[in-house]
């Protein structure tokens, strides 16, 4: 570290007094307008003076501030300071400066090159990747330098390839063909682009570049089927959350259930307000998410268990009529939401974790909140199938929909069976609202969209089973995701309505239907 | 559940209910007549009701094709909306068919939606719609055709109840997001508008108005005269039969596929044909009218009116589309809270819907 | 049911209905019966999303010039209706509008397929109907003011703006949008002009979704592979309202950044960014003709209106409320230039009519009833909000029959 700092210091030291002079007037571009700006950055990135790091750090986030008088001035967190000499500074009357794409995409190749000597791995990796991203030859002595002084293998492997990639911009036809081998080498989508673009300007190494393309070609196709796979398991998932509450209340009890999406709405709505209400307690802020999930599980049980009490439990043994009272009901509820938030969307924000893309093993791209919304779905499978199998509410609420007479002359108190058992469904329903609420808007019409598909689900599967939800979402999650490149996204989903259509003609009660007489009910 | 139909309930009631039919349809016919009269006229009915009511008549339609099949047969069907829009789509071929040269771009045949998408020539699915006797047979065989496709690999299936519900749901679901599709040919999410008119008929003017207004009443007696006819003779019990115990009637001998099946397509005809009546008179038709809720919304009026009664469900579809046009107009920030309070005040108190009331009190 | 209960539920409607209806009360007005203004905006169904906005801001400017005296003397009144999202429904409604309300005009519709539905509603009854939204063009309706954007005064300045070195210099184009005649048109238009820019078929990706499409993981993906082709490419979305947050959260998940893969968009607009984290989208665009940022007398009247009248200093405003305010004026105007709200005579007032817009132009109504406006391209600010980064230097005058699409040559209407 230490050593790293005396380096920089002497690469700034040994810049005669002309450079110094230099970084003065270029930095003076960055408060021009856009071309001018972007100029700048160029500039500065090639004098290598680590003083401009600060400022169009600065300026990339939005904190560099023009005075009236053209003096450019960064704020910080305490204060603000001068851009070109450091000292504390005045910021009253200045305005932001702003920048375009343009300018980004130079100060992120400008930054690139000042911090690929910087002590923060981190930084260092951002800047082989932003060097990689814009290759110049200028930039394979730099890379030289910083591969000869880097020691750990991941950002060495980023530099290798941004070397390759600024190789073969360079004229020497030995060096292109080094580049060309190492890009062909590597499993890397961007890699493969610079290949390409390269084509252009190599008409003489046509023939190597296809075939480093064809060898990152195969290596993609692997990882490709297995982007298909996650982005299939994430859809059944999601089909997954937005069944489980359907395949209780109607899987189990046979309620049919129109206002369920409204549930599910209303716990996406119990996030937001989580969220509003704990956004200035720094403690908790963080755990805004997590904390929703036991208040949307309330939330919503709690408007299920009145609409069972009040409403549903009139309808036992009228299983279709229940469906014309939920239909109002989630007319009122969508309705009701709408007048007391707007009908506008309402922001949710994901926390850091559930941001970004991660690499799992075999660098496979999956998005965070995906992968946790998996996660999830799984985990809360097992928690409810484990609530109804092993606890005596999921012992009373199995005794009940087997045969409810028989449950009653035990002793079982099958009203408050039924009504918990609708509670519960329903809670699970807004549980799910927490996990959409991080993929999808969260508006009135937010629940509409699943209706459909989580009956399918369920029926699919087979009502009363929850292994056959889970098999049905995900089977269908996959099918859907396998078919969308071939037939696009509406016709995949068209094909998948119409083979679950046709599976049921075969198997009428669902891949796992239930056996007994209460199949026959 | 109880099976007991008009014919078990008092005479008197039976009179009574078939005098205010009539009454009803009689004054329903006179409308037209008196939207000529001038509008200080104490019994002058405006344009706008006059039009309006010539689209409920067309939801009477649907929502008895619907109790043949609900209330008669046990078949819930939440895709209705399907063989109602299908009948609608076919209409509207015909209409687009006969715009010819007069839309936007002048093309001799390619509909304004197509020339703009770049066909060459008319989809071969188009062919024939020119012809107004051909649409009109499409208007009644697609619909009755998918019908016949659907129940007869369900029924045969034995599938029932929920399933069948969700299956029908599935259904008309995916025709919608086909028909969203503009590569289908069938003008994607806008459907077809602008029409002209309709066997020389120009559209906008009273006239065409009046005339699809009669067109539609004359179906709706039609069609009620048919599913009571349906529903009164031996088959209709045999249906009723099957409704209330599949099981047993099958194991009596009767081919329950068979009878489902007739009263399954016939309802879907029905409906396409209401669909046909629907769509000159609003004027468009587009893949919305395929949405489950749409289908779901046939169900509730033929719930709040009375399953299992034929006048229930052409009360029912007045009632609440009546009830509707008011309220979007009277208080189109709340209207959802009457309505869908009203649908659970209905299941909860009016298990026999608007007619058990009065055959409530005409006990 | 006892005859009670019966009673006393009537009684409740009848009340809520009586409720609603009654008048607000105002400043004292002359002689004459109240002006009626329609308001044909879905307050339910999907698109409420979007067009409870435009009712507000249509109830705000009834207000507005109810306080300035009126129009004509007479007070201005609102008539709401709920289409709820239904475009049947939207034909009767405005039927309503005009035969039993007898409105002297109208605003409302978002959808081109709602406005659709209504024309030959408002052309056979001789109503006036503004329609506040940007469009695909292609229609010339004389019952009709177009206050929106035309495809010339949006999407092609902005695939320009892309191609352009500030833009980044696209020279693939990856157009995304929503199953319908919006998309569908501007994007054939789109073709037409980036092919004339010489940029061939194969450097165009085309990709539909239906409404509402909230699983973007394909296609995000795929738009990265196309991405990695070779060239700079650039995304230009015509995704309409309630897809297009799923459709940002993917693409920040993703890691898409406007650097790599800048994106345009000509249906997301300060209010549809309200329900999104912005701070992974800075840079990403939008093409409008006002954006809320604007620095302009007119936008600090128009925004102090709106938040006076909506009493949340959070609310935001966008560019279809921006072309409504723009219409009520003009309207306005017309109707106090002609002297009488007939609409030929209004319709008449209304060629050549100007109002300062808070877009900070000058924009005045022209014989093919669409407005000329300027084109703003704004880039996303981590605040939610756009800064612009490029714009004409003056209004530009709608095509809204676009040279790109052949079949205009032989077009009947003139």
């Amino acid at each position: 570290m230490a050593r790293l700092l005396a380096i920089l210091l002497m690469l700034a030291l040994a810049l005669p007094a002309r450079a110094q002079d230099a970084f003065i007037d270029a930095l003076a571009g960055l408060g021009g307008g856009f071309g001018a700006q972007a100029e700048a950055a160029d500039r500065l990135g090639t004098l290598g003076d680590p003083r401009a790091i600060a400022p169009m750090r600065a300026l990339s986030d939005g904190r560099l501030l023009r005075r009236a008088d053209g003096t450019l001035i960064i704020r910080t967190d305490g204060g603000a300071i001068e851009a070109a000499t450091g000292a504390p500074a005045d910021a009253t009357g200045a305005e932001t400066v702003r920048i375009n794409n343009r300018v980004r995409v130079a100060l992120r190749g400008a930054l690139g090159k000042l911090q690929l000597v910087s002590p923060d791995a981190g930084e260092r990796l951002a800047a082989a990747e932003a060097v990689f991203r814009s290759p110049s030859a200028e930039n394979v002595p730099l890379l030289d330098a910083a591969l000869a002084r880097e020691t750990q293998p991941r950002i060495r492997e980023r530099m290798e390839l941004a070397l390759a990639a600024s190789r073969l911009v360079a004229t020497d036809a030995a060096q292109k063909r080094a580049g060309i081998a190492t890009l062909g080498a590597s499993s890397s989508p961007e890699a493969r682009a610079i290949l390409l673009e390269a084509r252009a300007q190599n008409a003489d190494l046509l023939a190597e570049i296809e075939a480093a393309v064809a060898a990152i070609d195969r290596r993609l196709a692997v990882r490709r089927a297995a982007e298909t796979f996650f982005q299939g398991l994430s859809l059944g998932s999601v089909l997954l959350l937005a069944a489980l509450g359907l395949a209780v209340t109607f899987g189990v009890m046979g309620v049919i259930n129109m206002a369920h999406g409204e549930f599910v709405m209303l716990g996406a709505y119990t996030t937001f307000l989580v969220q509003q209400a704990l956004r200035d307690i720094p403690g908790l802020a963080p755990f805004a998410l997590p904390l929703s999930i036991p208040a949307a599980f309330l939330v919503a049980g709690l408007g299920g268990l009145l609409m069972e009490r009040g409403l549903i439990r009139h309808l036992y043994g009228r299983p279709l009529e229940t469906l014309l009272l939920t239909f109002g009901v989630g007319m009122m509820i969508q309705q009701a939401v709408r007048l007391a938030f707007g009908a506008q969307n309402r922001e949710v924000t994901s926390p850091p974790w559930m941001q970004g893309t991660l690499l799992l093993p075999f660098d496979i791209p999956v998005t965070a909140n995906r992968l946790w919304i998996l996660l999830f779905s799984l985990a809360f499978f097992v928690l409810i199938v484990a609530a109804i199998r092993f606890t005596r509410f999921g012992l009373e609420m199995r005794a009940v929909t087997q045969r409810r007479p028989i449950a009653a002359a035990m002793g079982i108190r099958t009203g408050r069976v039924d009504a918990l058992t609708f509670a519960f469904g329903s809670g699970i329903a807004g549980i799910a609202g927490v996990a959409l609420s991080q993929i999808d808007n969260v508006s009135p019409n937010l629940g509409t969209g699943y209706i459909i598909d989580s009956f399918l689900v369920v029926v699919f599967g087979g009502v009363g089973s929850l292994a056959g939800t889970l098999i049905a979402s995900f089977g269908l999650g996959l099918i859907n995701k396998v078919l969308e490149p071939w037939a696009g996204a509406v016709l995949a989903k068209v094909f998948v309505l119409v083979a679950v259509m046709v599976f049921i003609q075969r198997r009428p009660r669902g891949l796992f239907p239930q056996k007994g007489r209460a199949a026959e009910a | 559940m109880s099976a007991t139909t008009l014919d078990a309930a008092p005479s008197r009631l039976r009179l009574g209910l078939r005098a205010g039919m009539i009454g009803a349809v009689c004054l329903l016919a006179a409308f037209p007549v008196l939207n000529q009269l001038p509008e200080t006229h104490a019994l002058h009915v405006s344009d706008f009701l006059v039009s309006v009511s010539g689209k409920w008549i067309c939801y009477a339609i649907l929502a008895l094709s619907l109790d043949l099949a609900w209330g008669y047969a046990g078949i819930l069907s939440l895709g209705h909306g399907a063989f109602f829009a299908l009948g609608g789509y076919a209409m509207g071929m015909h209409l687009m068919r006969l715009i010819g040269p007069r839309g936007v771009y002048g093309h001799p045949v390619l509909p304004d939606f197509m020339v703009f998408l770049g066909y060459r020539e008319l989809p071969w699915y188009w062919l024939g719609f020119d012809s107004f006797a051909f649409a009109m047979l499409m208007v009644l065989l697609v619909p009755g055709m998918l019908a016949l496709v659907l129940g007869w690999l369900c029924f045969r299936s034995r599938i029932t109840g929920v399933y069948l519900s969700i299956i029908t749901q599935a259904m008309t679901y995916a025709l919608m997001l086909a028909f969203f599709r503009n590569d289908m040919g069938f003008g994607g999410n806008n459907g077809f508008t602008d029409f002209k008119e309709l066997l020389g008929m120009p559209l906008n003017t009273g006239a065409a108005r009046a005339t699809l207004f009669y067109a539609s009443l004359v179906s709706l007696v039609v069609c009620y005269l048919l599913c009571r006819w349906m529903t009164a003779t031996k088959y209709g019990r045999v249906l009723t039969a099957i409704r209330d115990a599949e099981s047993r009637v099958r194991f009596l001998g009767y081919d329950v596929t068979r009878h489902k099946l007739f009263a399954f397509v016939a309802s879907a005809m029905m409906a396409g044909l209401a669909g046909a009546l629907y769509v000159p008179q609003v004027g468009i038709i587009n893949p919305g009218e395929f949405s489950p809720g749409n289908s779901i919304e046939a169900v509730v009026w033929v719930a709040v009116g009375g399953r299992g009664t034929l006048v229930g469900a052409v009360l029912g579809a007045f009632s609440v589309n009546g009830l509707k046009t008011w309220l979007t107009s009277a208080a189109p920030d709340l209207w959802l809270f009457v309505l869908g309070g009203l649908f659970v005040a209905v299941t909860l108190f009016l298990p026999k819907g608007l007619i058990g009331l009065l055959q409530g009190r005409g006990k | 049911m006892t005859d009670v209960t019966r009673i006393s539920r009537r009684a409740a409607l009848m009340g809520f209905g009586a409720t609603l209806a009654a008048p607000a009360i105002g400043p004292a007005f002359g002689q004459g019966a109240p002006i009626k203004v329609g308001v044909l905006h879905s307050l339910s169904g999907t698109m409420a999303i979007s067009e409870t906005a435009l009712r507000d801001t249509v109830l705000m400017m009834v207000n507005w010039i109810n306080g300035r005296g009126g129009l004509l003397g007479r007070r201005v009144e609102a008539v709401v209706v709920d289409p709820a999202s239904n475009w049947p429904l939207f034909a009767e409604k405005a039927r309503e509008l005009l035969q039993v309300h007898r409105v002297d005009v109208t605003f409302g519709c978002w959808t081109s397929v709602s406005r659709k539905s209504v024309l030959p509603v408002f052309e056979e009854l001789n109503g006036m109907l503004f329609y506040p939204v940007q469009y695909e063009g292609e229609e010339e309706s004389r019952n009709i003011f177009y206050t929106g954007a035309a495809p010339n005064q949006q999407a092609i300045p902005a695939v320009e703006y892309l191609m352009s070195a500030d833009g980044g210099g696209a020279r693939r184009i990856a157009l995304l949008g929503t199953d319908y005649v919006y998309p569908r048109t501007t994007n054939r238009i789109l073709r037409a002009f980036l092919n004339s820019k010489g940029i061939a078929d194969a450097d165009i990706l085309e990709e539909y979704t239906p409404f509402g499409h909230s699983d973007w993981q394909g296609i995000v993906a795929r738009v990265k592979r196309f991405a990695g082709e070779g060239k700079k490419t650039a995304i230009v979305s015509t995704i309409n309202g309630d897809a297009n947050v799923p459709f940002y959260r993917e693409l920040g998940n993703q890691g898409i950044k406007a650097e790599d893969i800048p994106s345009v968009a000509f249906s997301v607009g300060e209010e549809e960014l309200a329900g999104i984290d912005t701070r992974p989208l800075v840079g990403h665009l939008a093409a409008w003709n006002y954006f809320m940022s604007v620095q302009s007398p007119a936008n600090t009247e128009f925004l102090n209106l709106w938040r006076a009248y909506i009493n949340n200093p959070r609310r935001v405003t966008n560019d279809p409320m921006e072309a409504t305010y723009v219409g009520f004026k003009m309207w306005a105007q017309a109707v106090a230039a002609a002297g009488t709200t007939g609409v030929d005579a209004v319709r008449t007032a209304m060629y050549g009519q100007k109002v300062d817009a808070p877009s900070g132009f000058t924009l005045e109504m022209h014989r093919n009833h669409h407005l000329s406006k300027p084109v703003m391209i704004g880039e996303v600010q981590a605040d939610g909000q756009f800064n612009t980064v490029w714009k004409t230097p003056g209004p530009i005058v709608a095509e809204n029959w676009s040279p790109f699409i052949p079949e205009n040559a032989n077009r009947r209407r003139g």
